[in-house]
């Protein structure tokens, strides 16, 4: 009895998050492929699923999946090794870097594309690479933006993964190779999984970057949707295309999930201060690759960062000194250093939304199901928490202004709408970056304490907090900067009085003249310097938390 | 353990105090009253607030905007949202998309009792009762003159020019499937070749190697030579008043507009059906084809006030003049064939 009502306590922790996904998003996207399914009132599903038939849906399905593996493996091959140099070795400023490898995330996706191409546009210092408008260089912006999803997920938990079984194995005459593939990995799987899984999902449906980097060449089934929406008001199609994405992402997700499962268990964990060691010989490929992986996430930032202080031929910081005005020309409503402190609430609201209902989801899908029905249930609750990410942003946002327009939920002019949706974003961020470390602890730790009659809440106090402390940190800085970042769904819901950064920016260099070009570079420079900021802060509270002294 | 949970506490706290702040300071214009309007316009809507202060002032109603995307999805979006409007006013459907704005009846009729763009109305009977034109642009291929004079070649002038081979490898353009302008620049081939030779002139400059990017920012800032980066490309399709922008020390600008590669694309503003305050969405339309509003579009959104009386900013008077005679189509038709034109030109460009 006691037992049945445990489970309830959690099911019941469970509804807020379900009823805000429910409303959020689930209700939204029924809403725009309804319209599509529905011709004149009849239901007509055959005119639409026959868009699945066209050659040019399998062609761009295709580019979609192959781009999207394609950018996962390459992030996972590059961040694992950059992962282990920042959160196993005892290298000099790997907590600032650990933060400077989340600035290309919140780097408005216009200013990368253009970056990107200056780099590799014939007459770019790269343009001899011949990459401008190849699918190589779609999946390297991929990588770019995925690098840190890899590193802060899988750092979370590597950085307190307890040293001493590798010790042992070593010991036992393991290689550094057979000590890494039969220790470390299935330690870390689950962190890796979900780490792949979101990539996987955010390459999916990347979206400014493939027609910025593709020129038409290329396209996905996100900017497919976005143009039949958009410019030619196609819904059968787009419905059909977003019911393709939510087949794929459920098979995806499906296959995380029987990957998980079947390496997912408690791991010994130690204090970050033991685990770090020093840099030894061996060490030097990993560094090498990692040092690679760094160069490819520097050389955009570091274009644009010079592109910030070119002022007429010379150098200068008069784009910097620009920011607190609105441009040459008026070419913003209000000062850039307006839209930084609009761009700062709006974080802390979506920050908090997604940290609230993405720890309720961490807490509950962590949970060990005591049937097969439980079980079942839990792996689902996981998996729909998943699904915003893989769903276009296209559909969502205009699933937003016909489903929920009517009282009491006539949201569509509420201020609250910004940080919902950037929430809505953020939360499989924050599911992914906790729920692993969770899983990873004893249950028995639980069980002990349970029956030495803790309640439930003190469990989660005494048992759980401490050790997700550190990852719940990392999920906060890493909503903030989603949110910071976020430019799809709040360019179409934000007002103009109160633009975001990544709103001004897309303004600024959607304009002629040189000194709006350089106020854009300078005002991205600025974004991903706050965000730095706000990531290194985090990083200290991490320090503290840990009471190491 | 307890600074653990002490400090859990203090971060808590913390960010509720943050919160507090930020939602009370975030949620000021929520609720309807009869004393606001709200338009529906594109993501280019920048009007200074002295101007809409001055609605306030002359009507009472205060003035709310909701940007979303450019003309399509903005137009898209009216159309997806009719029995329940998201606003009372749209401002920024243009003559690329009103016939569907018009077919779709998101619009009541409407015209300003003084309406200054008469030669601007569309040529469609019931558009023209529905649509008041507020501004107009002209999308022209521009040049970087400073590359054409180092490098001793005359600059072209025309769209035959553009597939010569004395040029080739020179121009970029942003593509009509992505990119407004880009599809104002298909449409001005489509006028001047006609139904029959317009895919073949987009053959030659395909074969004249034209780069094809997917937006405006792309063409001009990295491609083009007088953009923000060091682009190779000296020819770029804009518009008739972006050469102010490029004004250089010697208060020149560096480029200019080919007058006679242009097309017109036309803004109009309407009132929507089921108007909460249609009352006060009329009065705005009416404000926007007035004096006030009109000299303060090139500013503000540079575009052309389509008032003949309105004052220019002096540098445009100078280096931005709007095509005499700027290609031209019928919005019926541009929404008749945009489909098919669009899958012709992917067929031949790709």
């Amino acid at each position: 009895m006691r037992r049945r009502r445990g489970f309830a306590g959690i099911a019941a922790l469970a509804a807020v998050p379900l009823a805000a996904l429910v409303l959020f998003f689930v209700l939204p996207v029924a809403g725009m492929v309804a319209r599509g399914l529905w011709v004149d009132g009849s239901f007509d599903p055959a005119g639409a699923l026959q868009v699945l038939t066209r050659s040019r849906t399998h062609e761009v399905l295709w580019f979609t999946l192959w781009s999207a593996a394609a950018a996962t493996v390459v992030s996972m091959l590059l961040g694992l090794p950059v992962t282990f140099v920042l959160y196993r070795l005892r290298v000099p400023g790997r907590r600032l870097l650990r933060a400077l490898v989340v600035m290309p995330f919140v780097l408005p996706t216009v200013v990368v594309g253009v970056a990107f191409r200056t780099l590799l546009a014939p007459s770019g210092p790269l343009g001899g690479l011949g990459l401008d408008g190849s699918a190589v260089a779609i999946v390297a912006a991929m990588v770019f933006f995925n690098l840190a999803v890899v590193v802060r997920t899988v750092g979370s938990m590597w950085e307190h993964l307890d040293p001493r079984r590798e010790q042992a194995a070593a010991a036992l005459g393991a290689s550094p190779a057979q000590v890494l593939r039969t220790v470390t990995l299935p330690a870390l799987a689950p962190s890796i999984v979900a780490a792949a899984s979101v990539v996987f999902l955010f390459c999916s449906t990347a979206f400014g970057i493939v027609l910025t980097l593709g020129g038409l060449r290329y396209s996905t089934v996100e900017t497919e949707i976005y143009l039949l929406t958009t410019q030619f008001l196609d819904l059968q199609a787009a419905a059909a295309l977003s019911l393709l994405q939510l087949f794929v992402v459920t098979g995806l997700l499906y296959a995380a999930h029987v990957t998980r499962t079947h390496r997912e268990h408690a791991v010994d964990r130690a204090s970050a201060r033991s685990v770090t060691r020093r840099v030894r010989r061996a060490d030097v490929p990993v560094l090498l690759v990692a040092g690679l992986a760094l160069v490819l996430v520097a050389a955009p930032v570091v274009t644009l960062v010079l592109g910030s202080l070119r002022v007429d031929g010379g150098w200068g910081t008069a784009h910097y000194r620009a920011l607190g005005t609105v441009g040459a020309d008026n070419a913003l409503l209000v000062p850039v250093t307006d839209a930084l402190a609009n761009s700062w609430r709006v974080a802390v609201d979506a920050t908090l939304i997604a940290m609230v209902l993405g720890g309720l989801v961490a807490v509950v899908v962590s949970r060990q199901g005591r049937s097969r029905g439980e079980r079942r249930g839990l792996a689902l609750l996981d998996a729909v928490f998943m699904l915003p990410l893989g769903v276009s942003a296209v559909t969502l946002g205009f699933g937003f202004l016909i489903t929920l327009d009517r009282p009491p939920l006539d949201l569509r002019t509420s201020p609250l709408l910004v940080p919902i949706a950037q929430a809505m974003v953020a939360l499989p961020l924050v599911v992914r970056t906790i729920a692993p470390v969770l899983r990873s602890i004893e249950p028995r730790q639980r069980q002990a304490a349970a029956s030495l009659g803790a309640s439930p809440l003190r469990v989660l106090r005494t048992v759980d907090l401490p050790v997700v402390w550190r990852p719940l940190l990392a999920a906060t800085g890493f909503a903030f900067a989603v949110s910071l970042g976020e430019f799809g769904a709040t360019s179409f819901l934000a007002r103009p009085q109160q633009p975001t950064m990544p709103v001004v920016i897309f303004e600024l260099i959607s304009r002629p003249g040189a000194d709006n070009f350089g106020m854009a570079l300078a005002a991205s420079v600025v974004l991903a310097l706050v965000t730095v900021a706000v990531m290194a802060t985090v990083e200290r509270l991490r320090i503290g938390s840990m009471g190491a002294f | 353990m307890r600074t653990t949970t002490r400090r859990a506490l203090a971060a808590v706290t913390s960010l509720l105090v943050l919160t507090g702040c930020a939602l009370s300071n975030s949620s000021d214009d929520a609720g309807e009253d009869s004393t606001k309007v709200v338009v529906a316009t594109h993501d280019s809507w920048n009007m200074s607030k002295q101007v809409l202060r001055r609605f306030t002032e002359e009507t009472g109603y205060e003035v709310t905007v909701q940007p979303s995307g450019d003309a399509g999805a903005l137009t898209n979006k009216l159309v997806l949202t009719k029995d329940s409007p998201v606003a009372d006013v749209v401002y920024g459907i243009d003559n690329t998309f009103a016939s569907r704005a018009v077919d779709e009846g998101v619009l009541v009729d409407h015209a300003p009792s003084d309406d200054p763009g008469g030669e601007f109305e569309p040529q469609d009977a019931t558009a023209a009762e529905q649509l008041t034109p507020v501004d107009y642009s002209d999308v022209c291929v521009n040049i970087d003159d400073t590359w054409f004079a180092r490098n001793d070649v005359p600059p072209p002038t025309s769209f035959d020019d553009l597939a010569d081979a004395r040029y080739r490898g020179l121009f970029v353009t942003p593509a009509p499937s992505t990119s407004s302008p880009g599809l104002a620049f298909l449409a001005a081939t489509v006028a001047y070749y006609g139904e029959d030779g317009w895919a073949d002139y987009w053959q030659r400059l395909v074969d004249n190697d034209v780069k094809i990017t997917s937006g405006w920012s792309d063409a001009y800032q990295v491609d083009f030579t007088q953009g923000g980066g060091s682009g190779d490309r000296p020819i770029v399709l804009s518009y008739a008043s972006s050469p102010p922008f490029t004004v250089d020390d010697t208060g020149e600008p560096t480029t200019s507009a080919l007058l006679d590669t242009c097309f017109r694309q036309v803004e109009y503003a309407g009132v929507l059906a089921g108007a909460a305050n249609p009352e006060g969405a009329r009065a705005f339309v009416d404000f926007m084809a007035g004096r006030e509003f009109q000299e303060a579009l090139p500013d503000n959104m540079y575009v052309y006030p389509v008032d003949p009386d309105a004052a220019l900013p002096a540098a445009w008077a100078e280096y931005a003049v709007p095509a005499d005679d700027p290609a031209s189509l019928p919005e019926s038709v541009i929404a008749a064939h945009r489909a098919e034109w669009l899958e012709t030109w992917a067929d031949v460009t790709s």
